[in-house]
């Protein structure tokens, strides 16, 4: 009847036996939140307005669209956890962590992600009235679920000894304190067990089907058509992963992956790769070129900033150094040089100029520390912009045609191959932005593997020695300007590498697309935000960070210019509550969490 | 008596660390006034001094941290570089009064980062990752593993370093500055902080040390530690080299008793006696303490 979570051996003498947090009993708790995520399932197949007014159709039954389909999933979710909680058998491997948390949480999810369809529909359509009996339904359904899942019990904590002499406020702030540890105590969940050694085609086949599942979910928000839809595709994706999380799925996964690693790195870019084929026109494959270019030098700034420490707040200088270069050398009619390189070419151009830049701008300034650094780096960044801005014939040498940018950059064409014509491949179509995707994810594979290699080598160590202890390292015999000096170079060839790509894409290069601060990507403020928002010295938290930061302020298009505000909000939260980023790497989560039960030994598997 | 046990088996001949005329001031304040200080190799020699006396500030010009006003220190007959990580390649490692580990780096890693100067493999290397790359970490990791043995850290190598006891902190900022296998090792206050049977280890380690063929120069405050290791000590006050000597010479010293103990006032009555008695019991405490700790060493 219980699963792990519940029936503690030793009651805890204060509180008795453990309780939910509603006063419901257990038995008739679980049968509720069954009952209601089952109900929740059949209800997305109702219809839940009248009209066809409201983005998605939620109008017909029989099957289920938009949100209702978001809904679904999340009703399937918690009802394969309760039935897992009632050890229905072969659902076991569901709850390697315990069922009751993960139940919480994926029918919190479930609710959240259908009261806010329910209420987007009525303030959209103006009133109540607008529900079909569906909607009505299907929000009693999810809130049956989410109390029974609240009635399921819990060890609480032993509540403080309480201060006599408190006074009110103190007394509050003590009451908040307890009710907040209860609420994580209640979502608490034990540790899953270890995965076993499963054949290894067994573990493969986990694999593929992970980033099967990562692949469908990167391609269904990319391809949210309303902003309503997205919402509820970020309630549900980040809700339905905490469930999958407290169930302990993502901790196995994640032993899992760390086994085969070159597998899942491989198996991660052919995933990437099929995205093209996953698109019917090249709206989307738009997107996700720009989130690679984003990306990619997200992860070129992490070597920086997230390995040796260097805090670079112009980095995106180098992007536009890089794109510069493969412009001026593109055979656009606007560049200055009547040249036209071939690619090969171009990116050597682009890349050793940002080289030469990154090594120029560093020299002097790497002997600065921490915050002076930044200071420096943000006014060279600035320095690019304007300088491009005013080499334009009048005020300097005509070389970058001032604000107006080079223009008309030619596509590119590789062996015949040309990036700007459709092609078929396999009776796919695959248009130009498809083409540069392929392109791009090729430069992205090859940062990854210098920020792989480099950074379990000698000369990874040295910069990760650099950012724990300057002093120390030099006396073990780090020539710590040089190595830096590495680090800047590197990272700088790594985004030139990434701009030569970007300036074929975007047909044209101004100064404006290199500001220190904007509303879109990649910008200095934004890059910085994506590693640290993704998880600094990780590998997937700085692509991850990115691909959100770009697809949030692209699909959320009525935040207008709440934009900067709501992701500053973001950042201060995130700081407050998980500041190693969402992909904590190892390191990092110690740092953080001294006081948790953090594992002593760091594993191979740093990132 | 102390000296005996040591020098009888080592050669003591090449100098090892020369520094003549070290004198460092801070604008007006002269923290080492013309210090010379010689090591020979397989020798141990102790620095000793109250709090503020200049040891650190004198380290620091050793190592290239600060660059002496005047006066020149040369290793093996050459003037070292101004620079640490140049000192540290030239063969003079060191470890820390407070202790600078890489705390969120494994105890393998930081012992890894120690070997930076004896390994070549640049960036190119690390990315192209060739058939050198791979023997070379193959090797580092291997003296890196035989190092941790010798410090007896080799069963946390994975742990990171900021989850070892204080103790093994210590341990594991010898094995990294020996990773850089250095010809002179300083050792600044290993011992502050540690009971006496952690101390007792670390004597033995200082002595396997040397025996590897290491000459070590150590600042300690436990004179029990200093007297029963060293060959020589040298005592500094007020940034100047006050004497220096076997431990019998510089334990008899009135200036140094001075320097530790403070003046006696002129007329004060009986303060002579008194420090005179602590003098003859430190002297008697040390020596009979040396003594049978020394036979253990061997």
């Amino acid at each position: 009847m219980t699963t792990q979570t519940t029936a503690p051996e030793t009651p805890t003498p204060a509180t008795g036996a453990p309780t939910g947090l509603i006063g419901i009993p257990e038995k008739a708790g679980r049968a509720l939140a069954l009952g209601g995520s089952v109900l929740t399932i059949i209800s997305t197949f109702l219809a839940w307005t009248w009209t066809s007014a409201f983005p998605g159709d939620l109008t017909v039954y029989g099957y289920p669209g938009g949100l209702q389909v978001l809904v679904l999933i999340g009703g399937a979710l918690t009802t394969l956890f309760c039935l897992a909680s009632y050890n229905v058998k072969g659902l076991g491997w569901l709850v390697p962590a315990g069922a009751d948390a993960a139940i919480k949480v994926a029918a919190l999810a479930t609710f959240t992600t259908t009261w806010y369809t329910v209420i987007a529909i009525s303030t959209d359509l103006g009133g109540l009235v607008n529900l079909e009996p569906g909607g009505f339904i299907v929000a009693i359904a999810s809130l049956t679920a989410l109390l029974g899942a609240l009635a399921l019990p819990f060890e609480r904590p032993e509540p403080d000894p309480i201060d006599p002499d408190d006074t009110g406020w103190e007394l509050f702030k003590y009451q908040v304190r307890h009710k907040r540890e209860s609420l994580k105590a209640a979502l608490a969940s034990g540790t899953p067990r270890r995965v076993g050694t499963l054949p290894s085609y067994a573990e493969i086949l986990i694999i593929v089907a992970v980033l099967a599942l990562g692949l469908t979910v990167f391609t269904y928000g990319i391809g949210t058509e309303y902003d309503e839809l997205f919402i509820g595709f970020l309630i549900m994706a980040g809700l339905g992963f905490a469930a999958l999380n407290k169930a302990g799925l993502v901790a196995q996964a994640s032993q899992i992956t760390a086994r085969h690693q070159n597998i899942t790195i491989c198996g991660a870019f052919v995933a990437a790769a099929m995205f093209p084929f996953t698109q019917t026109d090249d709206q989307y494959a738009t997107i996700g070129v720009y989130i690679l270019i984003f990306a990619t030098v997200a992860l070129g700034l992490n070597i920086v900033v997230g390995l040796a420490g260097l805090l670079d707040l112009g980095y995106v200088a180098f992007l536009g150094v890089g794109a510069y270069a493969a412009a001026l050398v593109s055979g656009s009619p606007n560049s200055p040089f009547d040249v036209h390189f071939p690619f090969w070419a171009a990116v050597l151009v682009g890349a050793l100029a940002s080289l030469v830049f990154g090594v120029l701008i560093g020299a002097p300034t790497l002997r600065l520390r921490g915050d002076y650094l930044a200071i420096v780096t943000l006014g060279f960044g600035e320095i690019f912009r304007i300088t491009a801005n005013n080499l334009d014939g009048t005020s300097g040498p005509d070389l970058t045609n001032g604000s107006n940018g080079i223009s008309s950059i030619p596509n590119l064409n590789i062996l015949g191959f040309d990036f700007g014509l459709e092609h078929t491949i396999a009776g796919f179509t695959i248009g130009r932005f498809a083409n540069y995707f392929f392109l791009m994810l090729l430069i992205t594979a090859v940062v990854v593997l210098v920020f792989r290699r480099s950074g379990d080598s000698r000369i990874g160590r040295a910069w990760v020695a650099i950012r724990e202890d300057e002093t120390a390292a030099l006396a073990m015999g780090i020539n710590g300007f040089r190595v830096k000096l590495i680090a800047f170079a590197v990272g700088a060839s790594l985004a030139g590498l990434a701009g030569t790509v970007q300036a074929h894409v975007t047909y044209t290069v101004t100064p404006e697309q290199y500001l220190f601060a904007g509303a879109i990507p990649p910008n200095s403020a934004f890059l910085l935000a994506a590693v640290v928002l993704g998880g600094m010295g990780t590998i997937s938290g700085p692509l991850i960070g990115a691909a959100l930061l770009y697809l949030i302020p692209n699909k959320l298009q009525f935040l207008g210019d709440y934009q900067l505000f709501a992701f500053g909000l973001a950042l201060i939260l995130l700081m407050r509550f998980r500041p190693e980023g969402m992909i904590p790497n190892r390191r990092r989560q110690l740092e953080f969490h001294e006081e948790a039960e953090a594992p002593t030994v760091l594993s191979k598997a740093g990132a | 008596m102390t000296t005996d046990t040591t020098t009888k088996d080592t050669t003591v001949g090449q100098t090892v660390l020369d520094a003549r005329g070290v004198t460092m001031r801070f604008g007006g304040l002269t923290a080492v006034r013309d210090v010379n200080l010689t090591v020979n190799s397989g020798e141990i020699v102790g620095l000793i001094g109250p709090n503020g006396a200049g040891k650190t500030t004198f380290f620091n010009c050793l190592t290239g941290l600060y660059i002496p006003t005047e006066g020149e220190v040369r290793y093996k007959g050459t003037v070292l570089p101004p620079k640490s990580f140049k000192v540290t390649a030239a063969g003079i490692a060191r470890t820390f009064q407070n202790i600078r580990l890489f705390a969120n780096m494994t105890v393998l890693e930081n012992v890894l980062v120690g070997r930076h100067t004896r390994t070549k493999e640049g960036f190119w290397s690390a990315v192209l990752r060739g058939p050198g790359f791979h023997k070379a970490e193959a090797a580092s990791r291997e003296r890196a593993m035989e190092l941790l043995e010798f410090v007896g850290l080799e069963k946390k190598a994975d742990h990171l370093a900021r989850n070892l006891p204080y103790g093994e902190q210590r341990k594991l900022e010898i094995a990294r500055a020996l990773a850089s296998e250095p010809g002179l090792l300083l050792l600044d206050e290993p011992t502050a902080g540690m009971n006496p049977q952690e101390t007792r280890a670390t004597e033995e380690l200082v002595f396997a040390i040397r025996d590897k063929g290491i000459a070590v120069l150590v600042i300690e405050h436990d004179m029990r530690f200093i007297f029963n290791l060293c060959d020589r000590v040298a005592v500094l006050v007020q940034g100047q080299k006050l004497i220096e000597g076997d431990s019998a010479t510089v334990q008899g010293d009135e200036r140094v008793i001075a320097a530790y103990l403070g003046e006696p006032f002129e007329n004060a009555p009986g303060e002579e006696e008194v420090a005179e008695v602590e003098a003859a019991e430190a002297k008697a405490e040390a020596t009979t303490d040396a003594a049978p700790g020394k036979e253990n060493d061997r």
